[in-house]
C-alpha cells in the first residue's frame, strides 16, 4: 500500500515537471472510461434482454413436455359406449380428463376384446389435476383435491412424457390441445409462399442483375423494392383481405390465402439476396461464356445461376423463416380459426403455428400457458434449425473468388 | 427493337427461333419483376378505395381531429386522435429503450469489440431480430406486464395489465437489432483514416467517437432510427396481446391505451358486414399507417444516400 502511494506520489511529480502534462488528461481518460463502460453495459443489457427471455420461456415451457396421468377402473360395457362417462368411477371422474372418456367408445369398437371387462389402466388427467400436481396455481374442489392425493399415496397418479402435443390438433379442453394441425398449416402456407416468391423473386433478380439498364424503370422497381421490405406488415393482410378474398374469392382462412399474402412479403428479402449472390459472381465467368459463343440466356442458366445458387438457397431460406414467425397479415386474412384437424389441401381452412401460439395465449385456462410456451419453444426450434440450414449451406458451398 | 439491337452487339444469333425464345425468356423476367411494383401499388389501392369507401359514409375532418372512438352500431363515432396518440406514446417508450441501447451496442461493436467478441455476439443479435412478434407479445402480456404491475404496487402506483409501458419496452427490445445492426454497418464504414487523424491530434479514443465518427455517422444513425420508428408504428402483435383495446387518451404510460394496428386488427376479426363502417374504419387507420410508414422510409432512405454518396460506401 505505502509503495504504491509512494510510486504515485514520484509519479505526479514527475508530470508536474513535464510541461507537456495537461492536468485535464486524467479526467478525460476517466471519462474515455466510462464511456466504454457505458457502451458495453448497453450491449450486455440486450443480451441480458435474450437471456432471461429465452430462459422465462424455458421455465414456462418444459412443464408442457410432461402431462399427468392417473391410473383408474375403466368399464367397458353396452352403458359406456353410449355415455362413456359411465365407465368411471364417479368420484374420479373429475380428475380424468373429459377427452380421454370420450376416446373410451372408439377405443371399444377397435378393439371388441375389450367389451365387458374391467381394467386398471392409465389415463389422461383433467388440465386442473395436471396443474396441482407440477404446483402451478389450480381450480380443484376440496374433495377432488384429496382425492388426487390419495391416489399419489398410492402411486396411480404419474407424469408421462407429453407426446399429444406433437400428435393432436387444437383443442377446447387444454390437456389434449397438441401443435400437429398448425404445424402442417405452416407447411401448406410455406409450399405456397416458396412457390411463388421463389421463382419471381429469382426471376426479378436476374433481371435487374444481368438484363436491366439503369433507365427509369429499373429505378422505380428497385425503389420500389425498398419501399416494400419496409412496408408494415399487417398492411400486407389488408392487401391479401381486398384482393385475393374480396376480389378473386379465394377462400377465406386457407393456406392459399396466407401463403400468397406471405409471398408477396418475402420477394423482396428473396430478391435483395438473390441479387447480392448473381453480384458476387465475377464477370469473367459471363465474358468466358460470350467468348465461346453462348447467348445471354444461355450464361445466366448454364453458368451464372448454378453458381450463384447456393447464396440465392440460404437467402430464400432465410426469408422463409421469417415468413413463418409471421402473424399479423394472416390474422387478418382469417387463419385464427380453430383447427382440431390437420387440412388436407391448400384450400382448407388452416392454422399456422404463431397463430396458433396467439390463439392458445388468449385463453382464460391456465393451463394454456405452459402450452403457449411450449408452442414457442417449438417455433424457436424449427426457426433455429432453418437459420443454422442456412448458415450451413452459406458456409459449404460459398465460392471465395 | 431496341433491345435486340443491344443484345446484338454481344452475340450474333444465327437461329432466329433462339432469338425470339431469349426475347420471350427476357420478357417473363420483366413481368416477374412488374409483380414488385404491382404489389405496392395492390396494397395502395387496395387501401385507399376502401378508405374512400369510409370517408364517405363518416367524416374524414373528424377522423384527423375527433377525441371520440366508438365503433358500437349505432351513433358511432371515428375520431382517431386517441389512438394516434396511444401509437405515439408507445412508438416512444419503444425508441427510449431501442435508441440509447442499440446505439451504444453498436459503438461497442464497431469501435471497441475485438474480433472475437464480434463474432460472438453478433449472432445473438440476429436471434433478437429473428425472434417472431407474436412471441415478443406473450412475453410482454404474460411476463413483463404483470411484473410491472407488481413493481408499481411496491413504490405506490398503480399501474394496468395492459399498460403502455410493458408493450413499448418490449417493442423497443425488438427494435434494438434493427437499430444496432445498420447502425454499426454505418459506424464501420467510416473511414479509418478520420480516426487515426484524431488519434493522432490526442484525442482520447471516447473523444474520437464523440466527436469525429459519430458525426460523420450521424446521417446513417438518424436512417436507422427513422427505421426503428416505423417498424414500431407498424409493429402489431406485441401490441393486440399486451396493450389495451380501449382508445384512452392520456399521457399516463402505466395505463391501457390502444394503437392504430390493434384496432385495425379489431375492426378485421369481428363478425361485422365488409361494408359496416367499423369494418372499413381498419382500412382508414391503414391508409394513415402506409403514408406515415412510407414518408418515414423516403427520409430514411435518403439520410443513407447521403451517407453512402459522402463516404463513397456501396456495401450499406
Amino acid at each position: 500500500m505505502s509503495i504504491k502511494n509512494l510510486k504515485m506520489k514520484k509519479m505526479k511529480k514527475q508530470n508536474e515537471k513535464n510541461i507537456f502534462y495537461d492536468s485535464s488528461l486524467k479526467k478525460r481518460h476517466a471519462s474515455a472510461k466510462r464511456f466504454k463502460i457505458f457502451a458495453m453495459s448497453s450491449l450486455v443489457t440486450a443480451i441480458a434482454f435474450l437471456v432471461f427471455f429465452i430462459s422465462d420461456m424455458l421455465i414456462k415451457g418444459l412443464p408442457a413436455l410432461q402431462q399427468t396421468y392417473v391410473q383408474v377402473e375403466i368399464t367397458y360395457n353396452d352403458k359406456s359406449m353410449k355415455s362413456p362417462r359411465g365407465s368411471v368411477d364417479r368420484k374420479l371422474r373429475r380428475i380424468v380428463s373429459r377427452a380421454a372418456i370420450r376416446e373410451i367408445p372408439r377405443q371399444m369398437q377397435n378393439n371388441p376384446q375389450l367389451k365387458n371387462t374391467t381394467k386398471f389402466k392409465w389415463i389422461l388427467a383433467d388440465d386442473q389435476v395436471d396443474q396441482y400436481i407440477k404446483g402451478n396455481y389450480y381450480k380443484l374442489k376440496n374433495k377432488d383435491k384429496q382425492k388426487v392425493d390419495e391416489l399419489k399415496k398410492q402411486n396411480r397418479v404419474e407424469l408421462r412424457f407429453n407426446s399429444i402435443f406433437f400428435t393432436h390438433g387444437d383443442s377446447k379442453i387444454p390437456e389434449f390441445a397438441g401443435i400437429k394441425s398448425a404445424l402442417i398449416g405452416s407447411i401448406f402456407t410455406l409450399l405456397v409462399t416458396m412457390a411463388v416468391s421463389f421463382p419471381i423473386g429469382v426471376m426479378t433478380a436476374i433481371y435487374l442483375e444481368e438484363f436491366a439498364d439503369d433507365n427509369k424503370f429499373t429505378q422505380i422497381i428497385e425503389v420500389n423494392i425498398n419501399n416494400l421490405a419496409a412496408i408494415p406488415s399487417i398492411l400486407f393482410g389488408l392487401l391479401g383481405l381486398a384482393i385475393f378474398i374480396n376480389l378473386f374469392g379465394l377462400p377465406r382462412s386457407s393456406a392459399l390465402v396466407g401463403g400468397l399474402t406471405l409471398a408477396l412479403m418475402t420477394l423482396p428479402i428473396i430478391i435483395v439476396t438473390a441479387r447480392a449472390a448473381l453480384r458476387s459472381v465475377p464477370d469473367s465467368i459471363r465474358q468466358a461464356g460470350y467468348g465461346l459463343g453462348l447467348t445471354k440466356i444461355q450464361v445466366v442458366r448454364d453458368h451464372v445461376l448454378p453458381l450463384a445458387f447456393p447464396g440465392i438457397m440460404t437467402g430464400t431460406i432465410i426469408g422463409l423463416a421469417q415468413a413463418m414467425g409471421e402473424t399479423a397479415p394472416l390474422i387478418i386474412v382469417g387463419m385464427i380459426a380453430f383447427i382440431p384437424d390437420s387440412p388436407s389441401s391448400i384450400t382448407e381452412a388452416a392454422t399456422v403455428m404463431p397463430a396458433q401460439i396467439f390463439t392458445w395465449a388468449g385463453m382464460p385456462e391456465r393451463a394454456y400457458i405452459e402450452k403457449t410456451a411450449m408452442g414457442i419453444l417449438t417455433l424457436l426450434t424449427v426457426l433455429i434449425s432453418l437459420n443454422a440450414i442456412a448458415v450451413y449451406l452459406r458456409k459449404r458451398f460459398e465460392t471465395k473468388w | 427493337m431496341k433491345l435486340n439491337k443491344k443484345s446484338n452487339t454481344i452475340f450474333e444469333s444465327k437461329n432466329r427461333s433462339t432469338q425470339l425464345k431469349e426475347n420471350a425468356i427476357k420478357y417473363l423476367l420483366i413481368a416477374a419483376s412488374t409483380i414488385s411494383v404491382l404489389t405496392t401499388f395492390g396494397i395502395l389501392f387496395s387501401i385507399l378505395f376502401e378508405a374512400i369507401e369510409f370517408f364517405k359514409l363518416k367524416s374524414f375532418f373528424y377522423f384527423l381531429t375527433g377525441t371520440e372512438w366508438s365503433p358500437g352500431v349505432e351513433g358511432s363515432k371515428f375520431g382517431a386522435v386517441p389512438i394516434f396518440a396511444g401509437t405515439f406514446v408507445i412508438t416512444f417508450i419503444a425508441m427510449a429503450v431501442a435508441l440509447p441501447i442499440g446505439i451504444f451496442s453498436a459503438i461497442y461493436m464497431s469501435e471497441y469489440a475485438t474480433n472475437s467478441i464480434r463474432s460472438k455476439v453478433k449472432p445473438l443479435l440476429e436471434i433478437l431480430a429473428g425472434i417472431p412478434t407474436v412471441v415478443y407479445g406473450f412475453f410482454a402480456a404474460i411476463t413483463v406486464a404483470p411484473l410491472i404491475v407488481k413493481v408499481c404496487e411496491v413504490i405506490g402506483l398503480q399501474a394496468s395489465f395492459n399498460s403502455a409501458l410493458a408493450s413499448g419496452i418490449v417493442m423497443g427490445i425488438m427494435i434494438i437489432p434493427v437499430i444496432s445492426s445498420l447502425s454499426d454497418d454505418v459506424i464501420s464504414s467510416v473511414p479509418d483514416s478520420q480516426r487515426k487523424g484524431a488519434l493522432a491530434l490526442g484525442l482520447t479514443t471516447a473523444e474520437t467517437i464523440k466527436s469525429v465518427v459519430l458525426p460523420a455517422a450521424l446521417p446513417g444513425i438518424i436512417s436507422a432510427c427513422l427505421l426503428g420508428v416505423s417498424k414500431a408504428l407498424g409493429e402489431t402483435m406485441i401490441v393486440v396481446m399486451a396493450a389495451g383495446l380501449r382508445p384512452n387518451l392520456t399521457m399516463n404510460i402505466l395505463e391501457d391505451m390502444t394503437t392504430v394496428t390493434v384496432r385495425i386488427v379489431d375492426a378485421l376479426v369481428g363478425d361485422q358486414a365488409f361494408d359496416s363502417p367499423a369494418t372499413l374504419s381498419a382500412f382508414a387507420l391503414g391508409l394513415a399507417l402506409f403514408i406515415v410508414t412510407l414518408i418515414l422510409n423516403i427520409i430514411s432512405v435518403y439520410y443513407i444516400r447521403k451517407f453512402k454518396s459522402k463516404y463513397k460506401v456501396n456495401s450499406l
